[in-house]
């Protein structure tokens, strides 16, 4: 229970159908001044009270968890390591995996709780996940690495219903949540300036903008500020626009090139699940490779892993497939894949698993 | 339900609720007012300050009434800094008193001009008095603060050893009797107290007033301004009700600590930490047993987070460290003073009782603790690996 309008109807739900509920609010942050700002971020003090509020109202038991130094660790450092890497992370998929969902569903089952009720819109039927019913809200993106063990343990109410449905809802059951905000960025940037926010951790790191053949073309103050297929910020004059290519940290270079240079045919996944178990064997899929891209019909070519029989999962339960790299040869190009986002595979509205982009290839 | 969260909050005494309704239902009158119903709501208000006075061995006229036991320390603190010259605002607290007397002397550290220094303890959340003798500057310590006995360990502090070294520096010293003004009890006189802290509830009465005891000639400056009232050191309208359920619990607890009530807690104590020890050998018990009825204990491989849940579940009360701000569960600076890391601090559940605890308490938390660990033993078993384990470690 964020304290948001989704988590609260998801309580609210789960108590209509009758099941033993009890709301539970993570702490992620633990910053004194991050604790008292209202507003666009999520998880602050009022957000504490407003979904404790919520609990009283359904009379259901609530306490507040300090998982700060798991979020910090697994998901806030990892996303500046990311960026400093060169690639463009996806924080909201690795806190699922690793505090959020995951990790919250082992605390719970611990207790002797059967199951975890979230708000996230995606629905899970007959231990498969599948896409949410409100297109526009649909969240099975980031919950693409979750296996059969936890899917099994997962409600997802709100799976088929609207945004507009669940505010209705809310409002009917006159929960004090029904007309908050959203939260939409990045829930630890504030005001969503990720730019800014990596320059205050890593500090300014100028270096150079450069075209494919490597002649230089202007400068910037990280090239942790650019991700693939950036156009804006690049401070270069050039005739025609020019992209992000990729990125280069250890010579601090960022390469750019021309739009049909973005065109991207292959890609390359590891650390790839399956919401089955199962190893991906060879066939057709659509993919989506950014949080709010469009899909793409693929060809997926599973790939040796360099270690065969490790565990593909951070829980690395044995039942996880150990060919985790898969080659995704698209139906048509896409532009700007940028490593480090997630490639997720669906067939329709199932979501057949996904795996991090490593590489991707004209 | 078994309730075992004395030192978060005492249930209100019977004889609290009765002295508190006759005022709750005539009409209300306000104590400083010079008509009848005044006077009358006046005497209970001076009633209630005798028998205050009486619970920590002072004289009624100087007990201040205050909101609290948050804003007797707050005041005690701030008022004695805005007291002194600047170049005398050197205050000397315990690592491990409250945060209402850490928090306040934070505010006049940065805010008005003070410097704080803080004085290290021993294992058992003990003040180690040569430690605490070489950080007093003569002339420029203004205020010692030392806590009669621990909130969250229960140790209890060598008051009056720490009182003749303030003294003899020419510092005043403040004493934070909210837990320990009951049991194990508390000598203003005897032991050489500037300044006493009291909280109401605590005690048995009920929440929302408490008291800063005010030896003669200390000098302090009020926080609240307005109408004059407790001689101009806490302005506002005496809240008479709350104030008589106050001193009645302040009555009925020196009542049972001249029953030998200490001892029947110690004896309950025991029996909790036997039935603890059964089901856990290697539990770890912090701190000295200053306050008889308080225990606190770690659980090794445990997480206090998941044992409140669970014996919330089975209607058992109890607490673990302090609760932060949005409620969640933070490692304890007191056990971090210890010399607990914040993973063991995470392990600590703290249990207390008073008053109105019985055997059957005791031992309906021991079979709640016993469920509890089961069920964390039981999915234990079934994942092969420990349930406290950290996520994606």
């Amino acid at each position: 229970m964020s304290g948001g309008v989704d988590s609260s109807v998801t309580a609210a739900l789960a108590v209509e159908a009758g099941w033993d509920v009890t709301g539970v609010h993570l702490k992620l942050a633990d910053t004194p001044g991050h604790l008292q700002v209202q507003g666009k971020g999520c998880c602050t003090l009022a957000d504490a009270d407003d979904a404790r509020r919520v609990a009283g109202t359904l009379a259901i038991p609530f306490y507040v968890w300090d998982m700060a130094e798991d979020f910090q660790r697994a998901v806030v450092d990892d996303f500046a390591a990311e960026y400093a890497g060169g690639r463009t992370p996806n924080p909201c998929a690795r806190c699922n995996e690793q505090v959020k969902v995951v990790g919250l569903l082992a605390r719970a089952r611990a207790l002797g709780f059967d199951a975890l009720a979230t708000g996230h819109y995606a629905r899970v039927e007959d231990g498969r996940l599948y896409r949410g019913a409100d297109a526009a809200k649909d969240q099975s993106y980031v919950l693409y690495m979750l296996g059969p063990d936890e899917l099994r343990h997962l409600r997802l109410p709100l799976g088929r219903l609207t945004k507009p449905e669940v505010r209705a809802t809310a409002a009917r059951l006159g929960l004090r949540t029904a007309a908050k905000p959203e939260s939409y960025d990045v829930c630890f940037v504030p005001d969503g300036d990720t730019a800014g926010w990596l320059e205050r951790r890593f500090g300014a790191r100028p270096g150079q903008v450069v075209d494919t053949a490597g002649r230089v073309l202007g400068h910037h103050r990280g090239a942790y500020r650019y991700t693939v297929g950036q156009r804006r910020g690049l401070g270069i004059a050039a005739p025609t626009p020019r992209y992000v290519l990729r990125v280069e940290p250890a010579a601090g270079r960022v390469v750019v090139g021309e739009r049909a240079d973005l065109a991207i045919t292959t890609v390359e996944l590891e650390r790839t699940t399956t919401t089955d178990g199962r190893p991906l064997g060879p066939r057709h899929a659509r993919v989506r490779l950014r949080a709010h891209g469009t899909e793409i019909g693929c060809r997926v070519v599973p790939l040796e892993d360099p270690t065969p029989g490790a565990p593909a999962h951070p829980h690395g339960a044995a039942t996880r497939p150990n060919r985790t790299r898969v080659r995704l040869e698209l139906d048509e190009p896409s532009d700007a894949v940028a490593p480090g986002q997630a490639g997720v595979l669906y067939d329709g509205d199932l979501v057949l698993g996904g795996g991090t982009v490593s590489a991707s290839h004209a | 339900m078994p309730y075992l969260d004395y030192a978060a909050s005492a249930p209100l005494r019977p004889e609290a609720l009765a002295a508190m309704l006759p005022l709750l239902e005539r009409p209300a009158a306000n104590p400083s007012s010079q008509h009848t119903q005044g006077r009358a709501a006046r005497a209970a208000v001076e009633t209630a300050r005798e028998q205050v006075a009486a619970l920590v061995g002072a004289d009624p006229g100087e007990v201040v009434f205050t909101s609290g036991g948050t804003e007797a320390d707050n005041l005690a603190v701030k008022g004695t800094v805005l007291a002194r010259a600047p170049e005398a605002r050197h205050l000397v607290c315990s690592a491990v008193e409250h945060h209402a007397v850490l928090d306040a002397a934070a505010w006049a550290q940065a805010d008005a001009g003070a410097q704080v220094d803080l004085a290290p303890v021993d294992n058992l959340g003990r003040v180690e008095l040569d430690r605490l003798a070489a950080l007093l500057q003569p002339g420029r310590t203004a205020l010692v603060a030392v806590m009669a006995a621990n909130n969250e360990v229960g140790t209890g502090q060598p008051v009056a050893a720490v009182a003749e070294l303030a003294h003899a520096a020419g510092a005043v010293l403040l004493c934070d009797a909210v837990q320990a003004a009951g049991l194990p009890g508390v000598d203003m006189a005897a032991d050489g107290i500037h300044l006493l802290a009291l909280a109401s509830h605590k005690l048995g009465g009920p929440t929302g007033v408490g008291a800063l005891v005010v030896r003669p000639g200390t000098s302090l400056r009020p926080l609240v301004h307005g109408g004059g009232q407790e001689r101009g050191l806490r302005s506002g309208t005496l809240p008479a009700a709350a104030l008589a359920g106050f001193g009645a619990a302040a009555a009925a607890a020196l009542t049972d600590r001249r029953a030998g009530a200490a001892t029947t807690l110690a004896t309950l104590r025991s029996r909790l930490l036997t039935g603890l020890r059964t089901l856990v050998p290697d539990l770890d018990v912090n701190g000295d047993p200053g306050l008889p009825g308080l225990l606190s204990v770690r659980f090794p491989g445990r997480r206090a987070e998941d044992l409140l849940l669970l014996l919330d579940r089975y209607g058992v009360a109890c607490s673990a460290g302090s609760a932060c701000a949005s409620g969640a569960v933070t490692p304890s600076h007191v056990l971090v003073a210890m010399g607990r890391d914040p993973a063991e601090a995470r392990e600590t559940v703290r249990f207390s009782l008073g008053h109105a605890s019985t055997e059957a308490d005791v031992d309906a938390a021991v079979a709640a603790v016993a469920k509890a660990l089961a069920v964390l033993a039981t999915a234990e078993g079934r994942t092969g690996s420990p349930a406290a384990q950290g996520v994606g470690r």
